[in-house]
């Protein structure tokens, strides 16, 4: 790793250099998100009282998909009395979008696996959105072609070439081929298996995983651990896994336990009539174009700039109060049944009243920072040497994950301006340290570093970047380091707090979109069957 | 005492320049390899496997030469200035040979690219184990591959960097070519002088040596002329008009009476059998459509399709969608251009649109009672989208109820799985399909493909003027020869584009 780290600096510096020979200054942008004032008003609780009471059946606090989803099934068990109450200027939370003249791209999550045959509400929701065609729940269902991404999906920068798809091919050695294969096998393995019971070794939405010991001990180990045991120590096989934990998890093989690692390789089951099994949903805004669906349909009862300081309940009701920015006062809400869907490490710094167990359980776990920079590029990135643009590249030297192009899924038949969203998770160094930097470093050192790294396979990005827009998420994604995601501690989440129900991909210990519908739909249907209204099940 | 420091110093001298060496020789190895496919895609189209096969074929002979160096066993540096000055020649007229070799059509070009490619590959490949060889007497082991190796890398970074970037846009391909050979040329020199007392022909190989760097600098210096006299042979005639816009290349050429349009090197018409693709194009689907009144064009800025168009006294209105500004400049104002077209492109009835066909089709909520789709052959990822179900979904919303459109759909000689893969495709997109074929000796065989909501049946009379097409012959156009019959073909989607490695694997079997 040495020497690619040599080169890696080198690179930097040489691309560097020739901007500043060539004295190019640094494209003009926006550093956002990672909002801190907030943050501590939440520890300082210097509120005002509220001048109001506002009553209302369910309330729902945060917009994330979690809380979106909660609101989408509460419509469509016939349930429209919910008001939706947001922290930010815009709800998504970490499926949020931007949007310029060029075009609309992800400030977080950018896309969707096919849905696993368990993910039932995930499919029906897709189904409601007009994504997915046909019977919901059929093994092969057909989806909307605009959405699955368009081909070429992926690619890799390596020794300096562009390869297609993932695996590292270009001067991998015959013998770690082998493990690649041996490797897929046992994932595939894993995909298989079922315990006495029909259940899924490792199932999306995980809570529907196997309980037994044998998968269950995965979770003591590291990924990495679990490579070795089981004689895998190709370093591109290494290279590739980790990976994916870093993209999915936002932490590596090193520290991502090892049932959480194999759960991304094995979860994976959904098909298509019109697409391989290997294909994804996007659209330029990334996940954000099903929150944009959603947002609209709820627009009437949502109310964004809403800050949640306090959360109570008692024999009657639970209660939220809120500083509303747009009004400028405090308000309080009182409703039959809450909807929690914030991220759940707020809620100790909230809820005074709640328990002991359920305040250990919402601090097991902590989360990795993310930053998300879009740039705005005059013309499409050179292709380069090798495999063509695709709609994700990846550069194989690299800290951070790569790029994908917002315009790929456009029709188009010349290529024009576009904008690149590169994503760096913060993987390498412990949270909170990770987190301070991400937060005090300045919007010009990000874009430095991120023009050095895509420099080295576009060696003209700083002359055509004319924008680049750091945002910064503080809390991305909950870290599933060993003992995490099955933690005793961690279960009475599940349960709720009374007229509490938790919807948030925290409960889940895996920050996915899978993770985060479940949860929205399983409180959603908590709080009906709390307020005696007839439902089934979306969840299955 | 002194004697040894001396000694140990121009030992390390001799280190560093080796080094030096190697840096040199990775960077003009990655050269190479990056020119070769580059003039691959330039002269066999915007292919999107030209530079993998060229890299993989590159790996592949380096790993064979770096396997032969284990059979040189004397000498290690007269073997080196050896490969050195044959890198530097193959090298250095790789470009301007295969250009050449296209231009003037000799021999197979393929194989020559490869064989090229190859040869340099293999001569590369034995250069880094040689280095390592000569240096191993005086580092240890370890420290020298990492040192080697990080030259290496460092050598195909610096022009991994520079190619795209300075020389290819500032030097052209043929003059980076000698260029890089001159590189290698100086590195053999260079070697020559520092090993002069270990070396014993010294005299023959420094005679080599400047007799190398004479010819590639003649090379380098001559490169201009003869990248023009190649382009004079690749494109046969006087070249007339030729312009680089920013969506395309375009040149005109003419011979005798014989006017020929060329987008990026292809052939887009011949003016002595244009009528023939273009009667094609138009009249099967037009003449039957008496209650037509307003046509799309998309593509055709040569405006040949809208000649065929205003034939027809009841069109009222054609719309023209072309990306590039230039083409219809071009074809509405050179003299002898709009007589080829008989000025349709200043027709009153005529609107001409410069814009992305797609963003023109979503912004606007037209219909017509035809449209014609003549885009270009989907060669690449961008116009596969063009030949895909959505796109013809978005098509068939602009389609007035009894409305018809009409696509080429390359050849269903040479590319019969791409022809039937657009027919599937279409009739994916809801429409019912009417495959068609005529023959454009330019081109050979072509394919075409009427498709509507409703069934369609061949003209049984002409009623405008006509120089190919007859009633009886229109009918036998619909019938496919076995050499041509439908096979089974996927759809193209946008996730799969199944269209654009078709296409691409069916022509690579007919271009040279
Ligand atoms: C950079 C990045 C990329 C990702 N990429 C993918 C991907 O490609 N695919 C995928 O499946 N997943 C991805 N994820 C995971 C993503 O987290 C989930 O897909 C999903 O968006 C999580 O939704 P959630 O509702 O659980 O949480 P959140 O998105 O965290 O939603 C919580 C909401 O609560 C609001 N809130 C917080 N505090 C308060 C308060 N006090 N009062 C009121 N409201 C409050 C927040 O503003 C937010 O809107 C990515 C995450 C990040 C950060």
């Amino acid at each position: 790793m040495k020497r690619r780290d040599f080169l890696a600096s080198c690179a930097a510096l040489a691309v560097a250099g020739c901007g500043e020979v060539k004295g190019a200054p640094l494209p003009p942008g926006e550093l956002a998100g990672g909002n801190l004032e907030r943050g501590h008003r939440l520890r300082e609780k210097n509120f005002a009282r509220p001048t109001e009471v506002r009553r209302v059946p369910v309330l729902i606090v945060g917009a994330g998909i979690g809380g979106l989803s909660a609101a989408w099934r509460l419509e469509r068990a016939g349930f429209r009395d919910f008001a939706i109450l947001e922290l930010e200027s815009s709800v998504g939370g970490n499926s949020r979008y931007g949007e310029n003249a060029v075009s609309a791209y992800p400030l977080g999550a950018h896309y969707l696996p096919l849905p696993t045959r368990e993910s039932r509400a995930v499919r029906e929701l897709l189904a409601d959105l007009g994504a997915l065609q046909g019977d919901p729940h059929a093994a092969r269902p057909s989806y909307d072609e605009r959405l699955l991404c368009h081909a070429p999906q992926e690619r890799l920068h390596i020794s300096g070439l562009w390869q297609d798809g993932l695996w590292p091919r270009l001067g991998v050695a015959a013998a770690e081929r082998d493990q690649y294969v041996r490797f897929q096998e046992r994932m595939a393995e894993f995909r298989e298996a079922r315990d006495g019971q029909g259940r899924r070794a490792f199932a999306l939405p995980a809570a529907l995983s196997s309980n037994e010991p044998r998968w269950r001990e995965l979770d003591r180990i590291t990924m990495r651990q679990w490579l070795r045991d089981n004689g895998f120590d190709s370093p591109h096989l290494h290279w590739y896994v980790n990976y994916a934990c870093r993209d999915d998890f936002g932490v590596g093989i090193g520290e991502a336990s090892a049932w959480a690692g194999i759960h991304y390789f094995a979860c994976r089951n959904g098909e298509a009539a019109n697409a391989a099994a290997d294909s994804v949903l996007t659209a330029p805004e990334g996940n954000g174009w099903i929150v944009k669906r959603l947002a609209q349909r709820y627009a009437d009862r949502t109310i964004t700039g809403a800050l949640a300081f306090h959360i109570g309940q008692n024999r009657r009701a639970a209660s939220a109060d809120f500083l509303l920015e747009h009004e400028n006062r405090v308000v309080r809400y009182e409703a039959e049944q809450l909807v929690w869907a914030a991220p759940l490490f707020v809620l100790p710094h909230v809820a005074p009243e709640l328990p002991a167990s359920l305040v250990a359980a919402a601090r097991a776990g902590d989360h990795a920072p993310w930053l998300v920079a879009n740039l705005t590029l005059a013309e499409m990135p050179s292709s380069g040497a090798g495999a063509p643009l695709a709609w994700d590249n990846v550069l194989y030297d690299s800290p951070a994950l790569g790029y994908v192009v917002a315009t790929h899924q456009r029709i188009a038949a010349a290529p024009g301006p576009t904008v690149l969203t590169y994503y760096h998770a913060f993987s390498a160094e412990p949270p909170k340290q990770a987190r301070e930097r991400l937060l005090n470093t300045p919007r010009e050192t990000w874009a430095r570093q991120i023009l050095a790294d895509l420099g080295r396979a576009h060696p003209e990005i700083g002359q055509v970047t004319q924008r680049l827009d750091v945002f910064r998420h503080g809390h991305a994604m909950i870290r599933p380091v060993p003992g995490t995601i099955w933690s005793a501690a961690r279960q009475p989440l599940a349960r709720g707090w009374e007229r509490v129900h938790f919807a948030h991909a925290d409960v889940s210990g895996m920050s996915l979109f899978e993770e985060a519908n479940y949860r929205g739909v399983r409180a959603a249907e908590q709080v009906l069957r709390r307020l005696a209204v007839r439902v089934g099940t979306a969840l299955g | 005492m002194a004697e040894q420091a001396a000694g140990a110093a121009s030992s390390r001298r001799l280190q560093f320049a080796l080094l030096a060496s190697v840096f040199v020789v990775a960077a003009c190895g990655l050269a190479y390899e990056l020119i070769a496919g580059a003039l691959a895609s330039y002269l066999l189209g915007d292919s999107v496997t030209q530079f993998s096969t060229v890299i993989g074929a590159y790996l592949f002979a380096m790993g064979v030469g770096s396997w032969l160096s284990k059979f040189v066993e004397r000498d290690l540096i007269g073997r080196f200035v050896q490969i050195e000055l044959a890198v530097g020649l193959l090298g250095g007229f790789t470009a301007a040979g295969l250009f050449v070799a296209f231009a003037a059509h000799a021999g197979p070009f393929r194989v020559l690219l490869y064989g090229a490619v190859f040869a340099v590959g293999v001569l590369v490949g034995l250069e880094i184990p040689l280095v390592m060889r000569i240096l191993k007497r005086d580092v240890a082991f370890n420290e020298l591959v990492a040192r080697v190796l990080s030259f290496d890398y460092l050598g195909a970074l610096a022009v991994s960097i520079l190619f795209p970037l300075l020389l290819a846009p500032h030097l052209g391909l043929v003059r980076t070519g000698f260029l890089f050979g001159l590189l290698n040329a100086a590195v053999a020199l260079w070697a020559l002088w520092l090993f002069r007392d270990r070396l014993a022909r010294r005299t023959g190989l420094l005679a080599a040596g400047l007799s190398s760097v004479a010819v590639l600098a003649g090379g380098f210096a001559g490169a201009g002329q003869l990248t023009t006299m190649a382009e004079g042979w690749i494109y046969a005639d006087d070249i007339i008009h030729a312009e680089n816009t920013p969506y395309q290349r375009i040149v005109v050429t003419r011979w005798r009476d014989d006017v020929r349009l060329f987008l990026n090197q292809n052939l887009q018409f011949s003016s002595k059998d244009e009528y023939r693709y273009h009667e094609a194009l138009v009249h099967p689907g037009l003449a039957g459509m008496a209650h037509a009144r307003r046509v799309l064009v998309l593509g055709g800025g040569d405006g040949f399709a809208v000649r065929e168009i205003l034939k027809y006294p009841n069109i009222e209105a054609v719309t023209l969608v072309d990306l590039d500004p230039a083409m219809t400049r071009l074809f509405s104002s050179a003299s002898l251009l709009r007589q080829l077209n008989g000025d349709a492109l200043n027709s009153p009835k005529l609107k001409v649109v410069n814009a992305d066909a797609v963003r023109w089709l979503e912004d606007h909520a037209d219909a017509f009672d035809f449209i014609v789709a003549d885009f270009p052959d989907p060669s690449s990822y961008s116009i596969g989208k063009l030949y895909s179900a959505p796109f013809y979904r978005l098509l068939t919303r602009h389609l007035a109820p009894h409305g018809r459109l009409v696509v080429q759909a390359t050849s269903p000689f040479y590319a019969r799985q791409s022809f039937w893969t657009v027919v599937a495709t279409l009739e994916d997109a809801g429409l019912k399909t009417a495959p068609y074929h005529a023959l454009v000796p330019s081109f050979g065989e072509w394919g075409y493909i009427l498709a509507g909501r409703e069934a369609y049946a061949s003209p049984e009379t002409y009623t405008v003027p006509l120089r190919f097409l007859t009633a009886q012959t229109t009918a036998a156009m619909f019938d496919f020869p076995a050499d041509m019959a439908r096979v089974d073909a996927e759809v193209n989607r946008l996730n799969n584009q199944v269209l654009v490695r078709t296409f691409e694997s069916e022509w690579r079997h007919v271009v040279r």
